[in-house]
């Protein structure tokens, strides 16, 4: 196929020829392309379907504003739906798939929507599908989704990477037009930090576009030599492909730089974008302006667009999407269009003009005072009929139709804080208003100035007062001549005695649906919007929510500026999900802690689990074991038979010094801590200000002025918050200094009778284990192994004699290796999480699921473990009446009636012979497991009054799980009540 | 001597190293640590036995003292860091207790962090993907806490300028040397 | 959000854990008549200002000092902000 409208010049490099596949067609097309600008040099106007009428659809704009021609671009994992042909940069091998069509794009069977159009008006899904309810998921909402649905997913993982960074700067420009060109020299030559982002690959904007001179050179011309100036100022990022997508609060800016987009694969590891964070001291938005259009009778068709879109692909990109074109304006910037075709070698057939004093014109044909009436083609553009001013209708022939409506600053960014656009009477548009976000100015077309000279200006000035408030010095800056044409405009929004006419053409909002919801009563614009749909698809209204505004204001017999102005919410342009994701995907969702012990775990093959973010090991399998039960079961009854050992590394801990340390626990503890002595570990109960119980765990006493505090693994970072918040808000003068040493040491439990035994081969001589030199909850600084510094505390969690000993982490591994080969004569087994678990159960120890953030020191058991004598976080608190119910659940255990029925966690507690109903509810089970000692399983759960209801039957019930048996209430300590095996 | 192995960070018993490049990251397990509070009411006096360890001032907010053996920097109000090779100074913690006496809380901290040395071109544009800091503007003798894929780290500037020490939690360094290696490639 | 830390200068919001009203620094005295009630008042009564609000902020990710903010709860604008446990010295009910 060859580029049969291809023209003469451009910005292209036709050096570089490249081959692209649109659907099943392949096409050449240069270096420079968009593959709208390819499509359309290769005679392609049909790019599309439209969302709800399924309408023959091609490009309406030459930028990120499009609202029509959206494909499918890229095949197999890395297809990307929804992407607008207008900014795909071309490269060779790209292959792109229109959508919302089928079987083919010109052939869609889904146009019957279009002959049925008087049934899809505004509010159609809203009035059709209310009832009955149960049909909108199963049959409503499939249906709805397959006729309008956009693209498709490839719904595989995305292979390419995408990245978040971070940058600062004293002035971020947005925007590369004439303003922001002039702004970033200004602000580049004063020494300035400056960021320029740019979201077309080739920075320029409209002098990329225009065929305007600026300093006596070509405006493209003068852009590239700016541009090379800028990137080689130190001080000047120039970042091309890049959106600025949001202005968020105190300076702070999204901008996406599509790094890979251009290239059929990464290169090898760059990711394909990046979304940047960047934190500038002040901001100027050179955003530039939108041709908006003029609404009038099938205004949609293939080739009818925006009239600067036809002279950007012309003067550009070289191409042109029909020999011969009609122009229909509202302004003289339509009559440019004209002259530039003129002069690439294209025909313009005529320009109709809505103002009766229109310019004349020796080299084309002018309408003055006419208006489209009607146009032809099926799937483009062949004909127009213009209503000429003394009546009668001319029907001219053309393969495209320039609209111009005028132009509507881009004020979007302007909005992002709040800020409402203010109406300009003169230009005939909406303007930035005077509450921007913070540290925000705005230059050039985006501010209302729309020549070249000014919008040069503009920037040169509005960098030089930036920086003159940053306290910087600039000089100002030699402009270079340009244009200085005045804007001449007379508002003409639409042609009134059109039936089916577009205002939004993404999202098939049509004139005659904006007069509906009007005559429904939806006079609020905000409520306009979300009843038509208008302005809420992809392209966020950029073209058409004035024309909407309008056209309402018209029915409600308002001026514009009365009807107000829908907001603009970031993103600017569409971004896609994974940008946000960055690297946070599959494990990199978080970071991943690792204990001492996990390489050698990895060596037994241990099954790891996540616990917050550490990996910790579950069970370690051994040969013949099917069944994670098989394994727990083994090391829970080999580690109380003789010793097992884990790794409790993940516990938290937090060192805790000074003269007030003792003090500064009291006060963080609910139980008393002023009088542990040194060489003593104690059970501690921390309780939220709210008397509720925050988190449980140990405080060894090292010295008189030096704790160490144990956490539980999932609240360590909340505690450490927490006494922070105690020690600098609460007790400022306290001398208490506090660092976390969670990572510092690595600590095993060694559990079981044999566990002292095998301490006893790795402590050095000199350390005495005895009962009576080293009885239950002592803790000491020990060496082992010939001199290594380790800690000592003899705690139990499982039940047994017991011990943890801590060493420097790297030395972690080694002590693991050096205890399970010391532990060879006793057979000790290292245990995972599971068995911990059902030791712990098994004692009637409480983890997070009994500390789960509803229940108080009473119901653990251990109200009187809340001192009266002292003032404690929490204390008062628990006081409270609602927490002190005669009823109040208690922790209990539980056994099923019938040995071989399970207790699962979370079923609910019911006396017998009552009704299951949410009033009658006695309690519920906490925590659940299979106990090899018990040989059946058990539980813990808070049953109402449950200390004094032992020996009860009562009733679990899951409806769930179906599970609905009787229960035996026990004392929640199966194993061993008195702690003898403790104190052995 | 006890004879226990010690291992590296990332599990090895040698460190690591990984180019990218031109730009090297380095794990650094020679360093010892611990961490000094001043006690209430000897704040002075703290800064005192500090100033005399380093042979000069006290590291101020967001900075560091390069120097050698010992160096040091600032942690949070009345708090530092000080680092030295653990050749020479494995029980730092305790040579810090016997210096500073009752005007300080001593922490051994040196198995709470990983150390990466990244040394090289570019390390800028490296970190400009990973952290929210303005590594333009830190100069040799800046040090920073920051935020590095969800892990708190700290990222010192030292001499000369292409090298950046980068501190962080010790049960992380996989996944910390991961995200810098990975931007390291996005990046250079 | 930027917030312009005394000793560090200005730091991105994300390093912070914001926790709420700055009043949390006037915690009553446990042995008052009425202390329940005080305490009752003290963990639940909040005023919800639109406008300047002082809030405590805590620099997780930085030095760990907790902070007190002065911010405008419209449009973000923060006014001042100064070291917790310097307002709590000159401001609050310690021991």
């Amino acid at each position: 196929m060859t580029q049969k409208n291809r023209l003469d010049g451009g910005l292209i490099d036709r050096s570089e020829t490249f081959s692209f596949r649109f659907d099943s067609q392949y096409y050449k097309g240069h270096k420079g392309d968009t593959l709208a600008s390819a499509l359309l040099a290769n005679g392609v106007r049909l790019m599309g379907r439209s969302f709800k009428y399924h309408r023959p659809r091609g490009p309406m704009t030459a930028g990120s504003e499009e609202p029509n021609a959206i494909v499918e671009l890229r095949e197999g994992t890395r297809k990307e739906p929804n992407t607008r042909a207008t900014t795909a940069e071309l490269y060779d091998g790209l292959r792109a798939n229109s959508q919302n069509r089928w079987p083919s794009l010109k052939f869609d069977a889904m146009q019957v929507n279009d002959l049925l159009s008087n049934f899809f008006a505004a509010g159609f899904y809203y009035k059709t599908f209310m009832w009955p309810a149960a049909f909108w998921e199963k049959v409503y909402e499939p249906i709805i989704r397959r006729a309008a649905g956009l693209g498709s997913l490839s719904t595989q993982d995305d292979p390419d990477g995408y990245d978040k960074g971070f940058l600062h700067c004293d002035l971020l420009i947005i925007g590369g037009g004439p303003a922001g060109l002039a702004a970033a020299l200004t602000a580049g030559e004063g020494g300035a930090r400056v960021i320029l982002c740019d979201e077309d690959f080739l920075i320029g904007g409209r002098l990329n576009l225009e065929t305007y001179a600026v300093g006596g050179m070509e405006g493209a011309a003068w852009a590239a030599e700016t541009v090379a100036r800028l990137q080689a100022m130190p001080n000047v990022r120039v970042m091309p492909r890049t959106t600025v997508i949001g202005a968020f609060d105190h300076g702070i800016y999204g901008a996406v730089e599509r790094v890979s987009d251009h290239l059929a694969v990464p290169e090898d590891g760059k990711p394909r974008q990046i979304l940047w964070r960047i934190t500038s001291k002040r901001a100027l938005l050179c955003a530039g302006a939108t041709e908006r259009p003029i609404v009038f009778e099938n205004n949609d068709r293939p080739g009818i667009m925006q009239a600067s879109a036809v002279r950007a692909y012309a003067n550009r990109w070289a191409t042109t999407p029909a020999q011969q074109v009609a122009i229909f304006t509202n302004n003289d910037d339509g009559h440019r269009t004209a002259s530039d075709l003129l002069a690439k070698g294209v025909e313009v057939v005529s320009v109709i003009d809505t103002r009766a004093d229109a310019p004349t014109s020796s080299d084309y044909d002018v309408v003055a005072g006419g208006v489209i009436d009607q146009t032809w083609g099926r799937l483009g553009l062949t004909r127009i009929e213009v209503k000429m001013p003394k009546g009668g209708i001319r029907r001219i022939k053309c393969g495209a139709l320039g609209v111009s409506g005028g132009w509507n600053p881009n004020v979007h960014l302007t909005c992002h804080q709040g800020g409402r656009p203010v109406w300009n009477e003169a230009l005939a548009a909406f303007v930035p208003s005077g509450t921007l976000p913070p540290g925000m100015t705005v230059a050039g077309a985006a501010t209302g100035v729309f020549s070249t000279h000014s919008a040069l200006q503009s920037g040169a000035e509005g960098a030089k007062a930036i920086l003159a408030d940053l306290g910087i010095k600039a000089s100002a800056l030699a402009l270079p001549g340009a244009e200085d044409t005045p804007v001449r405009i007379t508002q003409f929004w639409h042609v009134k005695t059109a039936k089916r006419a577009w205002v939004d053409q993404q999202n098939d909002v049509t004139a005659k649906d904006i007069k509906l919801a009007h005559q429904e009563n939806y006079v609020s614009v905000e409520h306009l919007k979300r009843y038509t749909t208008l302005g809420m698809a992809t392209d966020q209204g950029k073209t058409s929510n004035i024309a909407g505004l309008a056209i309402m204001a018209e029915v409600a017999g308002k001026a514009i500026p009365e009807v107000g102005t829908t907001m603009f919410r970031p993103p600017y342009t569409p971004t896609a999900m994974g940008v946000f994701a960055g690297r946070a995907w599959g494990m990199d969702t978080k970071p991943t802690r690792l204990t001492p012990s996990h390489t050698w775990a990895e060596e037994q093959g241990a099954v790891f689990t996540e616990a917050g973010l550490w990996l910790r090991a579950q069970w370690y399998p051994k040969p013949g074991e099917t069944h994670w039960r098989q394994s727990c079961d083994r090391e829970v009854i080999q580690t109380r038979k003789s010793v097992g050992i884990c790794d409790v590394t993940s516990l938290g801990k937090i060192d805790v010094q000074g003269t007030d340390a003792a003090a500064f626990l009291n006060k963080v503890y609910c139980n008393g801590f002023a009088k542990l002595p040194v060489g003593k570990v104690r059970y501690g109960l921390m309780l939220r200000e709210d008397g509720i119980v925050m988190d449980d765990g140990t405080a060894a006493r090292l010295a008189e002025d030096h704790f160490v505090v144990t956490t539980t693994t999932a609240k360590a970072v909340q505690v450490y918050r927490h006494l922070e918040f105690v020690r600098q808000c609460l007790c400022p003068n306290m001398d208490v200094q506090m660092i976390s040493t969670t990572d510092a040491w690595a600590q095993f439990a060694i559990a079981g009778p044999n566990s002292r035994k095998l301490l006893e081969k790795v402590v050095d001589d000199g350390v005495d284990l005895s009962n009576e030199a080293f009885p239950f909850m002592a803790c000491g600084e020990i060496t082992i192994c010939g001199g290594l510094s380790a800690r000592l505390f003899r705690i139990s969690f499982s039940g047994e004699l017991a011990y943890e000993i801590a060493v420097p982490t790297r030395y972690g591994d080694a002590l693991v290796r050096r205890l399970m080969q010391a532990g060879e004569e006793y057979e000790v087994v290292p245990y995972g999480l599971e068995a911990l678990n059902v030791m712990r159960i098994e004692k009637g120890h409480a983890t997070a699921n009994e500390l789960n953030g509803t229940t108080t020191a009473l119901n653990l058991g251990m109200g009187k473990m809340v001192s009266k004598a002292k003032d404690s976080i929490g204390s008062k608190l628990s006081e409270r009446t609602g927490l002190n119910e005669a009823d109040a659940l208690k922790l209990v255990g539980l056994k099923p009636v019938n040995p071989d029925h399970k207790v699962p966690a979370g079923a609910h507690l019911m006396t017998k012979g009552t009704e299951v109903i949410a009033t009658n509810d006695q309690g519920y089970v906490t925590s659940a497991c299979y106990s090899p000692n018990l040989g059946c399983h058990i539980a813990l759960g808070f049953l109402k009054s449950g200390d004094t209801r032992i020996g009860e039957i009562i009733r679990l019930v899951s409806p769930l799980t179906g599970v609905d048996h009787d229960a035996e209430v026990v004392s929640p300590h199966f194993v061993d009540p008195e702690g003898d095996r403790l104190r052995a | 001597m006890h004879d226990l192995a010690p291992l590296c960070a990332l599990s090895g018993a040698e460190p690591r190293v990984d180019v990218v490049a031109g730009v090297t990251l380095t794990e650094n397990p020679t360093l010892a640590l611990a961490s000094v509070m001043a006690r209430q009411g000897h704040e002075a006096a703290c800064r005192g036995h500090l100033s005399a360890l380093l042979e000069g001032p006290v590291p101020e907010p967001g900075k560091a003292i390069l120097h050698d053996p010992e160096a040091s920097f600032w942690m949070g109000p009345d708090q530092w860091m000080v680092g030295a090779p653990s050749a020479t100074h494995e029980d730092l913690a305790a040579q810090l207790r016997l210096r500073f006496g009752n005007t300080a809380s001593i922490t051994e901290q040196t198995d709470a962090w990983v150390c990466y040395d990244m040394r090289g071109d570019g390390i800028e544009d490296a970190i400009r993907l990973c952290a929210n800091i303005d590594i333009d503007q830190m100069q040799t003798g800046d040090a920073q806490r920051t935020v590095i894929h969800y892990m708190g780290v700290y990222v010192l500037r030292r001499d000369p300028a292409t090298w950046l020490r980068i501190l962080g939690p010790r049960s992380s360094a996989k996944s910390l040397h991961h995200a810098l290696v990975t931007a390291m490639r996005a990046a250079l | 959000m930027i917030i312009n830390h005394p000793l560090l200068g200005p730091r991105d919001s994300s390093e912070f854990v914001y926790l709420g009203d700055a009043s949390l620094l006037n915690r009553p005295d446990w042995q008052a008549d009425d202390a329940l009630e005080q305490f009752i008042d003290y963990g639940h009564t909040r005023d919800n200002p639109a406008g300047l609000h002082r809030e405590l902020w805590y620099h997780e990710q930085g030095d760990r000092s907790w902070l007190v903010v002065t911010r405008n709860t419209v449009t973000h604008e923060i006014t001042s902000v100064e070291l917790a446990r310097d307002v709590a010295r000159t401001e609050g009910r310690f021991e």
